[in-house]
């Protein structure tokens, strides 16, 4: 094998390297006359034109704010928009002693010094020519009392401003949510170019989660000002692009009928169009008024709102975390028959309470005696617990817990608002991970009536139903149903992602026995089913909040409204042609049938029933 | 006979000389490092709103530089060339961990953390990536044949692809210029050179015509950032006012109001030059422009002087890179190149770049001051 070498040829290289220094030595050298060329037409052409400019006359980009999208509800209803308000406006770099005008402007105004704080800690993240708010949403009387003032105070002014305003106050404070004054973590995180100008940024809720279409572009214009920076005139501009309005799937007058209809029982009512997944109703009692929140909510109300013992800022429809009680059962029972595990005709007899073999412990029935002979169908239409303890230790905990997490229990069900909570589906592995301990045998007997480990958020068990409901063809809540676009329609259900592989006639006949826990005489809800001429399908559930002892009789007059159980009901409607699936938990509302049930009833009546009307 | 006159050129006669010399530090270099050095402290103090603690930090990290300078111009080039291979693909792995981690971090990625202290490898593979197209250069015959172009070109593309994904445009620019500098003194033709020119801008309207609308508007921000004055135009438009105001001798030291009012979060750093030159005016502008200049020419004449082709590839690179690095930085400030986050070398606030920058001028001082007195031709 022969190669060729290359001879290398010293002097040939030295001398054609010595070249390329001296020709980058004079590249370098003109291209360092171009720099001084520069900077000779900066500093002696163009000095006295930037000389002027940095002393006397000044170009100052001013930030053109967008105004805020526009949210209604499924039928135009406003649920978010902007109300003119007058805020007092400081220019710190028009005032010679801030804190002496400050100082003078709170004798005058009357203006707390958690304010002046608020202002301070807003004023040192802006430029110092940048006009920041003091007081937002002014009184006329503080208006008037200023305009006389005026003259003595320059570089404070009285700017008018978009302010965001939440017609339905605490109706909608979980579900649109709020903005609020942006804060110093915010600050770092969202882009500091678009948001030059805007004092405010969604916190919670569809305001947060649709933040950037909500905001719009920021425009800008060039100005030119004069000493005492006023614009003398405007250069150039660009205007801004207002944010995008939003439409909800939200029916406002189904959420106040639901809000209203839990009354004095803290809880939350969640109802989801069975058809398309978008969310109806997202109620969470109590609520809270957004709009102080806008203009910065005194501290003392803050406190208060958040030391309450009702928690109105706790979102409970998204991330309140209940025990689903006998709720669960319809989807154990479906489980059951799809496994083979029971068919629908077995009968079991009911003594009232449930032992293992060995065990000596007694795991109670609700209703002592126990219910007899019953078969599916009865126990669920009943709700005994003895059948679904014995149904739970035949199916064993990792079938339950495979088969629930099809319908989207222990996961986020994905709707589109942050700060979801994804509940609890117990397993083997999560124990022993979590716990260290093994599975024990009475934990599954537990989980077949919605008690023990399992937690569910009451989206989660809307959607859960509405899955059941619509045959095993998962449901995925959303709550915006267009953005800008009015006229266009849901989005269609048809790229879910999965559909559960169920047998039409398991769940016929689960969704038969729901129909008789309203329509049959011995239904647990059966005060719902008169004077409808459609037919609702539902389960009730009663949710332990103690454990009692073994021997101890429950009696609700008894002990601490605090401690009584969670009333709790699923339901969907027509059973035949399912429309709307509704949950409802009523916290220490005691029984489900006779508190939540109701409430579930009022909002599909209204739904169906107002829909007949259109 | 030559021999000697030789070696008494390269024994300076004076005590502190002789201390220099076996210090390997070359001494016209050490001293415009220097000034230059003291130079940045001058001008942080009055950008860096007169914080002593700014200062503090910085003298801290440029007394690390100085040392890890010294310590490089001890190491004799022979090492430099024997390991550049490897560190060439330490670099290269290092970058690719670091774009790995990326992903499961959120947005820019940049360091690598190692526990005591964060490691930036775009900043390594700035004098690793000339290195190694050196050594592969220096082992054939100059000019390159169109094959070792062809590897020499991937070698210098591969690493800035990486750093342009992180994404970190301005050093991906940087790297790739240090080893174009290389093809440059190895003796590319012209004839090759402009070529190449003519492609990249028969390019530019083809590539244009297959962008989607949203990159043509990244470009034309990038292009003309006067497009988005909410951003980052809007220091240009800003800095231009504090340069032109400047005028001819200056506002004086501390004397800048432009910078204190209008872009503070920038002007210690990549806009630097903008509060210098307000402060000190067209001669301030043009004495430190010299002072690079000074710099520079040594560096190139350390280059010309350099034994072995490796020697002087490397060195000639390292100086010609400082030279777009200045140019880079104050075409970029003055406004008539676009905006890249490159600092201003050895005057901006930043540890990186300087303990990157003075690594460069050690190894420049290590080629100088280790010469063989081999009887040659």
């Amino acid at each position: 094998m022969s190669r060729t070498y290359t001879i290398k040829n010293k002097l040939v290289e030295s001398r054609l390297f010595l070249n390329r220094i001296i020709a980058a030595f004079i590249v370098i050298l003109l291209l360092t006359s171009g720099l001084i060329v520069r900077l000779v037409y900066l500093q002696i052409v163009g000095h006295e034109h930037y000389a002027t400019l940095a002393k006397d006359n000044s170009i100052k980009i001013e930030p053109l704010v967008p105004t805020r999208g526009i949210i209604y509800d499924r039928h135009g209803k406003v649920l978010a928009d902007n109300t003119q308000s007058f805020s007092l406006e400081l220019i710190p770099e028009q005032i010679s002693n801030l804190d002496e005008t400050l100082l003078r402007l709170q004798t005058l105004l009357n203006i707390s010094d958690e304010k002046i704080d608020q202002y301070q800690k807003q004023r040192k993240r802006q430029k110092r020519f940048a006009s920041t708010p003091l007081l937002i949403s002014m009184t006329d009387e503080e208006i008037a009392k200023f305009a006389v003032v005026r003259p003595y105070f320059p570089g404070v002014d009285i700017q008018a401003r978009l302010v965001r305003h939440y017609p339905y106050a605490e109706l909608t404070s979980h579900v649109v949510g709020y903005v609020g004054r942006i804060n110093e973590t915010e600050m770092k995180s969202l882009p500091i170019a678009e948001y030059r100008g805007s004092t405010h940024v969604g916190k919670i809720g569809i305001e947060n989660t649709y933040e950037t279409e909500l905001h719009g572009k920021t425009g800008y214009a060039e100005i030119e000002t004069n000493v005492q920076a006023r614009a003398i005139n405007t250069v150039n501009s660009v205007p801004p692009v207002p944010g995008e309005n939003l439409y909800l799937t939200l029916d406002i007058d189904l959420q106040k009928t639901a809000y209203d209809a839990l009354g004095d029982f803290n809880g939350a009512v969640v109802a989801i169009d069975i058809k398309t997944g978008g969310v109806l109703v997202f109620a969470s009692r109590p609520g809270f008024d957004p709009n102080p929140f806008v203009i910065g909510i005194a501290n003392d109300a803050y406190q208060a709102l958040q030391s309450s013992e009702d928690q109105p800022l706790y979102n409970r429809a998204l991330r309140g975390l209940y025990p689903p009680g006998s709720t669960i059962k319809p989807f154990i029972g479906l489980a059951g028959l799809e496994y083979n595990a029971i068919s629908t005709d077995h009968n079991l007899f009911c003594p009232g309470y449930y032992q293992l073999p060995n065990v000596s412990h007694h795991y109670r029935d609700w209703k002592k005696g126990g219910h007899g002979s019953v078969n599916m169908s009865e126990a669920i239409t009943q709700s005994c617990d003895v059948y679904f303890y014995s149904l739970a230790s035949t199916l064993g905990i990792d079938r339950m817990h495979s088969f629930l997490q099809q319908f989207g229990f222990g996961e986020k069900s994905g709707i589109d608002l942050s700060g979801e909570k994804p509940g609890l589906l117990p397993s083997r592995e999560w124990k022993r991970q979590q716990h260290n301990q093994s599975w024990y045998p009475g934990e599954t007997l537990i989980t077949g009536i919605g008690q023990g480990f399992l937690q569910v958020t009451p989206i989660q068990l809307a959607r859960a139903t509405a899955t059941l409901a619509n045959k095993g063809n998962v449901v995925t809540p959303f709550l915006v149903k267009n953005i800008a676009n009015p006229d266009s329609n849901e989005p269609a259900m048809e790229n879910h992602p999965s559909n559960i592989p169920l047998k039409s006639e398991n769940v016929n006949s689960i969704i038969s026995a729901m129909v008789n826990v309203i329509h049959d005489p011995h239904g647990t809800a059966k005060s719902i089913g008169k004077d409808i001429n459609y037919q609702i399908a539902g389960k009730t559930g009663t949710a332990q909040v103690f454990n009692i002892k073994q021997d101890a009789k429950y009696n609700e007059n008894d002990i601490d409204f605090k401690l009584r159980d969670h009333a709790l009901f699923i339901s969907f409607a027509p059973a035949d042609d399912p429309k709307i699936a509704v949950a409802v938990i009523a916290e220490n509302g005691g029984h489900g049938g006779s508190v939540a049930a109701p409430i579930a009833g009022q909002v599909i009546k209204q739904y169906l029933e107002g829909n007949n009307e259109n | 006979m030559k021999t000697e006159t030789r070696s008494e050129q390269f024994h300076p006669p004076s005590v502190i000389g002789n201390i220099l010399r076996r210090l390997h530090i070359d001494i016209p270099l050490f001293i415009g490092l220097f000034l230059i050095s003291l130079l940045s402290f001058v001008i942080l103090y009055s950008a860096g709103s007169q914080d002593m603690d700014v200062l503090m930090r910085q003298a801290a990290r440029v007394g690390l530089a100085f040392l890890l300078m010294t310590a490089l111009a001890h190491v004799d080039p022979y090492q430099f060339k024997r390991y550049s291979a490897l560190l060439f693909g330490l670099g290269i792995l290092l970058l690719i961990a670091v774009l790995i981690l990326g992903q499961f971090g959120k947005g820019a990625q940049r360091w690598l953390d190692l526990g005591f202290f964060r490691f930036q490898p775009s900043e390594m593979i700035k004098i690793t990536t000339p290195m190694m197209v050196a050594w592969y250069l220096a082992e054939h015959a100059l000019p390159p044949k169109p094959k070792q172009l062809l590897v020499a070109s991937i070698l210098i593309i591969l690493p800035t692809l990486l750093i342009a994904k992180q994404p970190d445009l301005g050093t991906a620019l940087l790297v790739a210029s240090s080893g174009a500098a290389v093809l440059f003194f190895a003796g590319l033709s012209w004839r090759f050179i402009l070529a190449i020119s003519a492609t990249l801008a028969g390019l530019t309207p083809i590539l244009w015509h297959f962008m989607r609308p949203y990159q043509r508007d990244r470009v034309l921000t990038f292009l003309n950032p006067e497009a988005d004055p909410l951003g980052r135009g809007y220091h240009i438009i800003q800095s231009k006012i504090a340069i032109g105001s400047g005028g001819i001798y200056g506002k004086g030291w501390l004397g800048s109001t432009q910078s204190e009012l209008d872009f503070l979060p920038e002007s210690s750093t990549d806009f630097i030059f903008a509060v210098f030159a307000e402060e000190f005016g067209l001669f301030g502008c043009v004495g430190l422009l010299a002072l690079y200049l000074l710099i520079i020419s040594r560096c190139l004449y350390i280059a010309s002087q350099a034994q072995g082709t490796y020697s002087r590839l490397l060195a000639s690179s390292l100086a010609f890179t400082f030279f777009v690095y200045v140019f880079v930085n104050i075409g970029m400030v003055i406004g008539v190149l676009p905006v890249v986050g490159v600092p201003l070398p050895l005057i901006s606030y930043g540890g990186t770049s300087i303990v990157t920058l003075l690594a460069g001028f050690g190894i420049l001082m290590s080629i100088h001051t280790h010469k063989k007195f081999l009887p040659h031709s």
